[in-house]
């Protein structure tokens, strides 16, 4: 009986707040994130200054009035990456400064370099905003935590409430650059998944032009019907990853049919008017501090710090194993305002989330759709599932 | 009179053409789409609704009258109807909505004075609390509260209502004769849930981000002991004789028991229901018995409320009440327990003996908290 009485009360005295206690634990990690190209076609979407980096410094903020509690403190540190730039020498530039884990908002390539170059050290990569499957398949890595949904959970997610809904025509349109194949790819896989049809795919070529104009509308209605007309379809999915014609689509296609994909109903991890499940706390906060909506990528690296915070309080420790030790533990789950408790697949490090379904005005669904089932997670009927996967973590 | 729109919506819905699943949750919109809808079905339907609704109106007027001209002997309960901007009254006898009064924006957690003479409502987005008086169902003031007010606690001795503001990371604390703040502490991201011991001495908060149970000693306003628990706590409980502090965490799927010497968790309450995912338990709130013998824990999605021998931790019963099912409330008389299901916009009410689910009550829309005051 002393001595749990002693237990407890060092326990809490370590817990309180002490105005004058000891240092704290002061745990920094860095945000390596590239330049979003300004090539949108909604002057809405145009990337800010502190893309990705605002939603990890609230998540630094909620971490720290945690930490007052523990006694630890949080520091991310931005490294912003010109074009050209060497995404390996700035991933080192945080080390030298004391991140114990890295939040990367980097294309594939650079992502694997990091990764592969980090590879002896116990620190972790967050990857917060590259969307290929390959990296959780082929190309997995066992350092890297992918905390962004992949295209293939972003498109199942769209599958599942097409179904729902019984549009299972789709005319497909995708654009010319490999990403948007990969795309196009993604939800060929989906439909076939669910039960869809694809009842044609036409591809829009990129003509490298910009996208500002003072009378674009004028030419672009002249230019969309004839794209799509022919087809006898329910919807029409854009595969735009280059933001070079999907928002083109939505009221211009010949027959009166919705759009869904990378314009009208878009499937994503966040987006600014997301409320459900307490978000507004968090867009509320975002809000407050950066005069912006939250995107997902705010968002995705608002989740990575959290995570990381958690991993901190939760191991009582800065050190990067014992991090890693606890984020890829049986243990680990993160809240993050979507109604269920997202967690990592283990063999390739993907975090499980719902996919909310939004027109950038409300959240219109949110899947897994009710009816899709799976043995395990109704999460895992996003993207690839285990027994299809190619990972082979090293 | 939104509920009743609600049942009316319930008939239309089998005739949407819908490929899903019905859903009760999506009633309004089903019913919106069919009155737009040049389908002659749906229009005739739609008429008989309304008439039917009229009806309905009639008569729950005339048994609202009727009851409020009778001395009140019942038990009634109070559910704040979180995006209806109301609360529904319920005789717990007749098993009836009696009447829906219109309250501040947001109306979540809701709390009667010792001597059931007020109703306190936590009316989040207007960043107050209403009193709302028990004999006029007028609202007769506030009590000021600091932004996004969510849930709240009286003292054993009804004097003090502590608060937890959602937006601010702070507990309030409120003297509720003369309505004035008599302190503030802060905590942790998101405070939520909020418990007080038997003797008044501890209170404690839970805060949703920083998946903490902060315990606040009541005199010095100083927290004492902060307990780390599984995401997203929601709701605090103390067992009546004060031996165990429990805390739900909905998307942790957990209950901790904590022991509130030790500050430590000493036991912590898994749920497991055939067919259901993990992730779709999701516990929130949670009532003794004043005996401390059982507990009932609102798993939320899962549309059950866990039965829970508190001497073993051993799950008796699942419950399966209505849709996303969030706040619990027993009867003074302990006869019944009430349940707050948020997406279907009703009220279970459970026999606490027989443990059976007796009946549902249509209230407002996304009911939230339930009160019960006595007779």
């Amino acid at each position: 009986m002393i001595k749990r009485c002693v237990i407890g009360a060092s326990v809490a005295a370590i817990l309180a707040i002490m105005p004058a206690a000891a240092e704290p634990l002061r745990v920094k990690f860095g945000v390596l994130r590239q330049q979003h190209s300004s090539e949108t076609l909604s002057i809405l979407d145009l990337p800010a200054e502190d893309d990705t980096l605002a939603g990890a410094l609230i998540g630094v903020a909620d971490d720290n009035t945690t930490g007052r509690f523990t006694n630890q403190s949080f520091e991310a540190i931005d490294e912003k990456l010109a074009p050209g730039d060497d995404a390996v020498a700035a991933a080192q530039k945080l080390l030298d400064q004391g991140a114990v884990a890295i939040l990367a908002d980097l294309p594939a390539d650079d992502l694997l370099h990091v990764a592969d170059a980090l590879k002896s050290r116990d620190t972790l990569v967050l990857n917060v905003s590259a969307a290929d499957d390959r990296l959780r398949e082929e190309d997995c890595r066992a350092n890297v935590i992918h905390v962004a949904p992949t295209r293939s959970m972003l498109t199942d997610g769209l599958a599942q409430y097409l179904v729902w809904k019984q549009w299972r025509r789709w005319l497909v349109i995708k654009g010319s650059h490999p990403q948007d194949e990969l795309l196009a790819a993604a939800y060929r896989a989906s439909a076939k998944k669910f039960g869809a049809k694809i009842v044609d795919e036409r591809v829009y070529v990129d003509t490298e032009g910009g996208r500002r104009s003072d009378s674009g509308s004028v030419q672009t209605q002249r230019l969309i019907p004839p794209l799509t007309q022919g087809a006898s379809y329910d919807v029409l999915i854009a595969a735009d990853e280059s933001e070079v014609f999907g928002n083109y689509l939505p009221y211009r296609n010949f027959d009166p049919r919705p759009v869904a994909g990378s314009a009208g109903l878009v499937p994503t991890s966040w987006d600014a008017s997301h409320e459900q499940w307490g978000a507004v706390q968090l867009q509320n906060r975002f809000r407050a501090q950066f005069h912006r909506g939250m995107n997902a990528r705010d968002h995705q690296a608002w989740v990575a710090a959290r995570m990381i915070g958690e991993a901190a309080t939760r191991a009582s420790s800065a050190d990067p194993k014992a991090l890693r030790d606890y984020l890829l533990g049986p243990e680990f789950t993160i809240a993050a305002f979507k109604g269920v408790r997202l967690s990592l697949r283990p063999w390739n490090r993907q975090l499980r989330q719902p996919i909310l379904l939004g027109d950038g005005r409300m959240i219109v669904s949110v899947s897994p759709q009710e009816g899709f089932l799976h043995q395990t997670s109704e999460l895992d009927t996003l993207g690839v599932d285990k027994p299809e996967t190619k990972c082979r973590l090293k | 009179m939104k509920a009743i729109r609600n049942l009316g919506a319930r008939f239309l819905l089998p005739f949407t053409g819908e490929g899903g699943p019905a859903q009760p949750g999506r009633m309004r919109v089903h019913s919106r789409q069919l009155s737009d809808s040049p389908s002659s079905a749906a229009h005739s339907r739609d008429a008989f609704s309304r008439e039917w609704e009229k009806g309905r109106a009639f008569c729950s007027a005339a048994v609202a009258a009727l009851l409020l001209a009778a001395p009140a002997q019942a038990f009634t309960a109070y559910v704040s109807n979180e995006k209806g901007n109301s609360v529904t009254i319920i005789d717990t006898d007749k098993m009836e909505a009696i009447k829906t009064i219109k309250v501040g924006r947001r109306p979540r957690g809701i709390e009667i004075s010792k001597d059931n003479s007020e109703v306190y409502i936590c009316a989040g987005d207007d960043d107050t609390i209403q009193v709302l008086d028990t004999k006029t169902l007028k609202i007769t003031g506030n009590l000021p509260s600091g932004p996004d007010p969510e849930l709240m606690i009286l003292s054993p001795d009804g004097k003090t209502v502590y608060v937890s503001n959602e937006n601010d990371n702070l507990v309030t604390m409120i003297d509720t004769k003369t309505k004035r703040q008599i302190g503030d502490v802060p905590v942790g991201v998101e405070p939520e849930g909020m418990a007080v011991s038997p003797d008044g001495r501890i209170l404690v908060n839970t805060s949703e981000t920083t998946n903490m149970a902060h315990l606040i000693d009541t005199q010095t306003k100083q927290i004492i002991a902060n307990v780390l628990v599984d995401a997203r706590p929601r709701f605090a409980a103390f067992k009546p004789d004060a031996s165990e502090l429990w805390v739900s965490s909905e998307i942790g799927g957990t209950v901790a028991v904590i022991d509130p010497q030790s500050h430590k968790v000493t036991q912590k309450i898994r749920f497991e229901i055939p067919g259901l995912s993990k992730e779709a338990i999701q516990p929130i709130g949670i009532a003794f018995t004043n005996d401390g013998k059982r507990a009932f824990v609102a798993l939320g999605p899962a549309n059950r409320v866990a039965v829970i021998d508190t001497a073993t931790k051993k799950i008796e019963k699942y419950l399966l009440v209505g849709q996303r099912v969030w706040h619990l409330a027993f009867t003074p008389d302990e006869k019944y327990l009430l349940t707050a299901n948020g997406v279907s916009n009703d009220i279970s009410i459970v026999d606490a003996a027989s443990l059976k689910v007796l009946k549902s009550i249509p209230v407002g829309a996304f009911p939230w908290g339930i009160a019960v005051a006595g007779k």
